[in-house]
């Protein structure tokens, strides 16, 4: 090497080194919702920074085979951020990841082939580092495109079980395992009858089958958890792709994404006290429905419902009234109407809060940004710690789409799937009222015994519809 | 870098690389543990376009005279990992400009608001 590139590569790590640290000031910033903003724009500046040092040692001869996909990839990614809807956001979320992770792959299978082509033993760490990232980075990319159409809900949002799918998972896993082991301890064609490449995409082919088979037994309701640890699979497969490449700032970066992402699936399990295997392993919609079909068919049995009207007066008069938003909030996209009903509330001088569930809606925090959207101040979202102590001073808890998270059996029926989560307590409330479609268990397939107590009535109908027939009759009165 | 006779410099390598890939995962928790609940997912979001960053990786794969992956792979390598930093940063920078604190007039709020 002449001192002239190395000089070079000097530059380009000091330009790798700084956008280390942007990442890790970035994050620090996204700690405060003042700050945020700031936080995302130097994370930016730093992947720009990134990019411009990587640039100069490319071999330009071939330019377009990189500027191309840059190009179109920055216009596909600008206008698909731009133009989803804020409730399609996890499943946006899950696309890029996906991409991402893909990849990570992908840039493995390039080095694996170099490597391959160059003749002789393949160097062990190598080899390791390679198939960490290969296989990491397809079960990301392949888990992420189910759960994208999870959400999107092209296909079924239920958990899709069959008999022996734990023992085909397990069966996949040991395959693309031995791929592994083979390839990393260049024992092909020897052990086998196939050559390195080949025995490679076998391992690469099981790996995105088990991307795919991993995620669908997920319910919709895990999907936070899911979301979570998909985004840290793809920080591990970047983060060993930088150990093939020798590149710091991969090794970082995928690092701080593979910690927070972990992070981030730790407390999600834990807000349903449930443990990630319970929620990779368990198929919690399969298991309630057992759960369900044993206890005894209360559909309709006390549950009372309430006209508009009534709902209206009770909310009108009331001192404080708390808004508990789930999913259903999110399909019916009804939190402008919401936000409005709120603010004829306040006009009238009710105090409203927010009760946010760790868990509710399809990613972590999904409540937060729906209702940021509609402009509701965020000091006005309360987390279930700080709310729960609130509802025996409330006087209408507005459950909005919500149920497990609010399902007393959680605290009182030891036999329930969900007992033992952490739940809002709405029924403390002087008055809860449920918006809901109909008296269809839902997703769970648990039922709600919230809906039978005495001070509980539900309010039937798509919830933006029913919100907005609040919000005309709170004018009236 | 890639050859015979470098197994003793290139364990040394391979522990500073480690090195650096263990403290940045304590880095990530410390940094990580302190965002509260109401910026989970704009965090989550933000971290999916830091891991875009496997861009690079990307370009160097792809940037060479002869790409071992092709050029039809080399370019979906490019844009898969291009698609993942715009549309994260993108996003990210969409979630987080609803974020406000409470404006208190009303007038002020209706003024604000969009229709």
């Amino acid at each position: 090497m002449t001192s002239d590139v190395s000089a070079t590569q000097t530059w380009i790590d000091a330009a790798y080194l700084l956008t280390g640290v942007c990442f890790i000031l970035g994050l620090h910033y996204l700690s405060s919702p003042r700050t945020a903003r700031f936080g995302n724009r130097v994370a930016a500046v730093g992947m720009l920074i990134a990019l411009v040092a990587t640039g100069v040692v490319l071999y330009w001869g071939t330019w377009w085979i990189v500027i191309a996909p840059l190009v179109v990839g920055a216009i596909v990614g600008v206008y698909s951020a731009r133009a989803v809807k804020m409730t399609a956001m996890p499943q946006m979320v899950a696309l890029f990841n996906g991409a991402g992770g893909g990849a990570a792959a992908l840039v493995s299978t390039a080095e694996i082939l170099q490597l391959i082509s160059s003749g002789g033993p393949l160097p062990i760490d190598q080899a390791l580092t390679i198939m960490l990232s290969s296989i990491i980075g397809s079960i990301s990319f392949a888990g992420s495109i189910i759960a994208f159409l999870k959400l999107q809900e092209w296909m079924t949002g239920r958990p899709i079980t069959y008999p022996g799918q734990q023992f085909v998972n397990a069966i996949i896993l040991l395959v693309a395992l031995a791929a592994a082991v083979l390839v990393i301890g260049n024992l092909t064609p020897g052990a086998v009858p196939l050559d390195t490449t080949t025995t490679y995409f076998i391992g690469l082919a099981a790996a995105l089958l088990l991307g795919v088979l991993f995620v669908l037994p997920i319910g919709g309701a895990d999907m936070p958890v899911i979301i979570s640890l998909l985004n840290s699979f793809t920080g591990l497969a970047a983060a060993m792709t930088g150990f093939v490449l020798s590149n710091n700032v991969l090794i970082i970066s995928g690092a701080l994404v593979g910690a927070s992402g972990t992070l981030l699936t730790i407390l999600m399990s834990r807000a349903m006290n449930r443990s990630i295997t319970n929620v990779l392993f368990g198929a919690f919609g399969a298991v309630k429905a057992v759960g369900g079909a044993a206890a005894p068919d209360s559909s309709g049995g006390n549950v009372r419902a309430a006209s508009v009207d009534d709902v209206a007066t009770m909310l009108a008069y009331a001192n404080q009234v708390v808004v508990v938003p789930g999913y259903g909030m999110a399909v019916a996209q009804a939190q402008h109407s919401v936000r409005d009903l709120a603010d004829s509330l306040e006009k009238r001088g009710v105090e409203v809060k927010y009760a946010i569930h760790p868990v509710a809606g399809r990613m972590p925090g999904h409540m937060n940004v729906l209702l940021a959207e509609a402009n509701v101040p965020y000091p006005q979202l309360f987390d279930m710690d700080d709310i729960n102590p609130e509802f025996p001073r409330t006087d209408v808890a507005l459950v909005i789409g919500a149920n497990d998270v609010t399902n007393p059996a959680a605290r009182n029926v030891p036999a329930s799937p969900i007992f033992g989560m952490p739940i809002l307590d709405v029924d403390k409330a002087h008055n809860v009222v449920v918006l809901k479609r109909s008296m269809n268990p839902g997703f769970a397939g648990i039922d709600n015994p919230l809906y039978e107590e005495p001070n509980t009535v539900m309010l039937f109908g798509d919830a933006k519809k029913s919100v907005d027939a609040l919000n005309s009759a709170v004018k009236t009165l | 870098m890639r050859g015979s006779g470098r197994d003793a410099t290139m364990s040394a390598h391979l522990l500073a690389e480690l090195t650096v890939f263990v403290l940045a995962v304590f880095v990530g928790f410390e940094v990580i543990s302190k965002v509260p609940t109401t910026l989970h997912t704009p965090l989550m979001s933000a971290t999916n376009a830091i891991h875009g960053i496997v861009l690079v990786g990307a370009m160097l794969v792809a940037g060479i005279a002869d790409p071992k992956l092709g050029v039809v792979f080399s370019m979906i390598v490019v844009f898969l990992a291009t698609l993942n930093v715009f549309g994260g940063f993108v996003v990210t920078e969409r979630m987080l400009q609803m974020f406000k604190p409470r404006t208190p007039p009303a007038a002020v709020r209706d003024g604000s608001r969009q229709p």
